[in-house]
């Protein structure tokens, strides 16, 4: 891929311009900035003297940069001590988007935690272009439930799952993903959240034959394919720049996918089925 | 035409090769560079024990090219042999890149990781900004190159280049003690400075490590200018590296006496089938001058120097 020179392709400094509490340990961080992404794209958030680190965008529209972000260590721990006003570093957008199909119907998208944000991004196209839209959500809890007032003013086909009932179905989201997908007829499927429950949904997918689209989460440094923290074992392409969204029979051949990831050192780390 | 080149006794389809630190994380992702079409492929510089590195921003590009800091993040040797195994199907030869905090150490390594399947080793003895290592633990004075390029070739048989840094001066100084140590050939140069880029917006540095190598359009005249002097300085080949973005760029490294050249920072400008690229562009530089092979212009500026 050729690239255009960006002499410049440094963090731009912006001032958090509002702060919404999502749910105990999520925010959304906004920014009075359009970048012109695309749903499934990333940026890279930096704290001076503190790390960089990768965010999906939630939103990107009406002038405002919308990220949400979950309290997990210590970069975002930081984050979260940030006032309305303080200053972050942004760069991006990067990464390859969600792609909405010439001639779709009806589509499935199954979303957990933040990968809940692109797919709403995502449904909203897809109903302007009169595409018909199910949507399945999942937490393990009702409070842990994302951005559901946001998917409540949608006009999609909402299906919700929690692992203790506390609200919508009692269990997992990939089974109502499974049901809806043995019950309609889907041109493709969507899927976004934590990996073990989109190989779930790739699978179940691949079984019906239904074109797949997933987002894979990787260990980012630098966002620009150079520095290889990225990389997928089977190909060896590089999420930050091919992906994250790339194809489910893609990610089906990809030996690590729903298996391991890599932190900084290059060290795999396993996924712990539940 | 023939773009193919040897180093020593490595033969290469093309003469050009992935340069250390740049993606060569694991076997996948060397695969992925083999096909897109490099010659050779050097893995990420692998040390005794894991490393996290530095946190982030451990890059950032400019007008001129990149800085770096990573810190030598890397699983560590144990890890390492077990990822960089069946190397013979990955698409071409593959180097293995080691470091260490002193020449025990690379000794040490080279005996660990290099049973593999590599076929030859780059000791790099030259980064800029990692504490404990290269320049910032003085591996770059002659004496020092001499102890390390021993301490290595007491225990392995593989093809074994040295990398330094174009920061030690003069550099033809440490080739040769290279060189006398017996070392198979040179790799000129690593990154450059240390350089640092402020944000104004706050003033604040925007690598972590605050200081990073710099790479990339704006350390190629310099690179051409080590390996211009090493080549007057040694007989053993020279891998050229540093800035190379085009294939006028690797004739421009040939012709003061590089046999071949590593890219790095040109897969951010030109994409990661910028070795491709480079080998049509050096085959197309040949036809119009009717080259018919390397050899036809390496050194070229050292010959007409009589
Ligand atoms: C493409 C992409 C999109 C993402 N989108 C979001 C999002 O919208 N909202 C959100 O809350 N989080 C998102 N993440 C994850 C987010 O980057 C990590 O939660 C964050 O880096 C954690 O940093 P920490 O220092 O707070 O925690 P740490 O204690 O450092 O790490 C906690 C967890 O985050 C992972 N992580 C740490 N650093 C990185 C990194 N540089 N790259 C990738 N993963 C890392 C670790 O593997 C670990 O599992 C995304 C990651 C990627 C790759
Ligand atoms: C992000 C990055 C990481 C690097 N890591 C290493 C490394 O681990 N070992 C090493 O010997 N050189 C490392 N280098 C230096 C390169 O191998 C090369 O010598 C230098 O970048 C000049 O070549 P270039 O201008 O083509 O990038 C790194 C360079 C960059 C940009
Ligand atoms: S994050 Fe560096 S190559 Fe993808």
């Amino acid at each position: 891929m050729e690239r255009p020179l960006h002499p410049f392709e440094q963090p731009r400094m912006l001032p958090i311009a509002d702060i919404v509490q999502e749910t105990e340990n999520v925010r959304t961080f906004f920014f009075a900035v359009e970048l012109h992404s695309k749903p499934g794209q990333f940026v890279i958030m930096w704290i001076p003297r503190v790390d960089e680190k990768p965010f999906s965008i939630a939103y990107d529209e009406d002038g405002k940069l919308g990220l949400s972000i979950a309290k997990v260590g210590r970069f975002t721990e930081k984050l979260f001590e940030y006032k309305k006003g303080d200053l972050v570093g942004i760069r991006g957008p990067y990464g390859s988007p969600f792609t909405l199909q010439e001639g779709s119907k009806r589509i499935l998208l199954v979303g957990g935690g933040y990968g809940v944000a692109p797919l709403a991004t995502l449904a909203s196209q897809a109903l302007a272009r009169g595409i018909t839209v199910d949507f399945c959500n999942g937490a393990r809890t009702k409070t842990q439930l994302l951005f559901m007032k946001r998917l409540k003013a949608m006009k999609i086909h909402l299906h919700i799952a929690t692992d203790d009932g506390s609200e919508g179905r009692k269990g997992f989201v990939t089974d109502v993903a499974a049901e809806l997908l043995a019950k309609n007829s889907y041109d493709v499927v969507y899927t976004c959240g934590p990996e073990l429950m989109e190989q779930k949904v790739v699978n179940a997918a691949s079984e019906k034959n239904v074109p797949c689209q997933v987002s894979i989460e990787r260990y980012m440094k630098c966002g620009f394919g150079i520095c290889g923290a990225c990389c997928l074992d089977g190909s060896g392409k590089r999420m930050c720049l091919e992906g994250p969204v790339v194809s489910g029979e893609f990610a089906r051949t990809q030996s690590e996918f729903g298996k391991f990831h890599r932190i900084a050192s290059g060290h795999k780390i396993f996924f712990d089925a539940r | 035409m023939d773009i193919s080149t040897r180093i020593g006794s490595l033969k290469l389809e093309n003469p050009t090769i992935l340069a250390s630190g740049i993606l060569g994380v694991s076997r996948a992702s060397l695969m992925h560079v083999f096909s897109n079409g490099a010659g050779a492929c050097v893995i990420k510089s692998i040390s005794l024990k894991e490393r996290v590195g530095h946190h982030a921003p451990n890059m950032i590009t400019y007008e001129g090219g990149m800085l770096n800091a990573v810190g030598y993040s890397n699983p560590g040797v144990d890890e390492a042999r077990e990822e960089f195994k069946e190397l013979n199907n990955v698409g071409g030869p593959v180097l293995a890149s080691i470091i260490g905090q002193n020449a025990e150490e690379f000794g040490q390594m080279a005996e660990k990781l290099l049973p593999g399947e590599f076929s030859a080793v780059e000791a790099v003895l030259s980064c800029p900004h990692t504490p404990g290592y290269g320049t910032m633990a003085g591996q770059g004075t002659p004496k020092s190159t001499e102890e390390i390029t021993k301490a290595i070739r007491s225990k392995t048989q593989l093809p074994l280049f040295i990398k330094i840094s174009p920061d030690s001066q003069p550099i033809g100084e440490v080739a040769k003690a290279a060189e006398a140590a017996g070392a198979d050939g040179i790799v000129a140069v690593n990154t450059m400075g240390p350089g640092m880029i402020v944000d104004i917006q706050t003033g604040q540095p925007i690598l972590h490590f605050k200081v990073g190598g710099v790479s990339g359009v704006a350390l190629r005249p310099i690179a051409v200018r080590c390996i211009y002097d090493i080549r007057k300085a040694v007989k053993i080949p020279i891998i050229g590296v540093g800035g190379v973005t085009t294939g006028r760029d690797a004739v421009e490294m040939m012709m003061v006496g590089a046999t071949a050249v590593e890219i790095g920072t040109a897969i951010y400008s030109r994409g990661i089938d910028v070795f491709a690229k480079v080998s049509d562009e050096i085959r197309a530089f040949m036809q119009e001058k009717g080259y018919k092979k390397l050899e036809d212009f390496v050194s070229l500026t050292h010959k007409l120097e009589g």
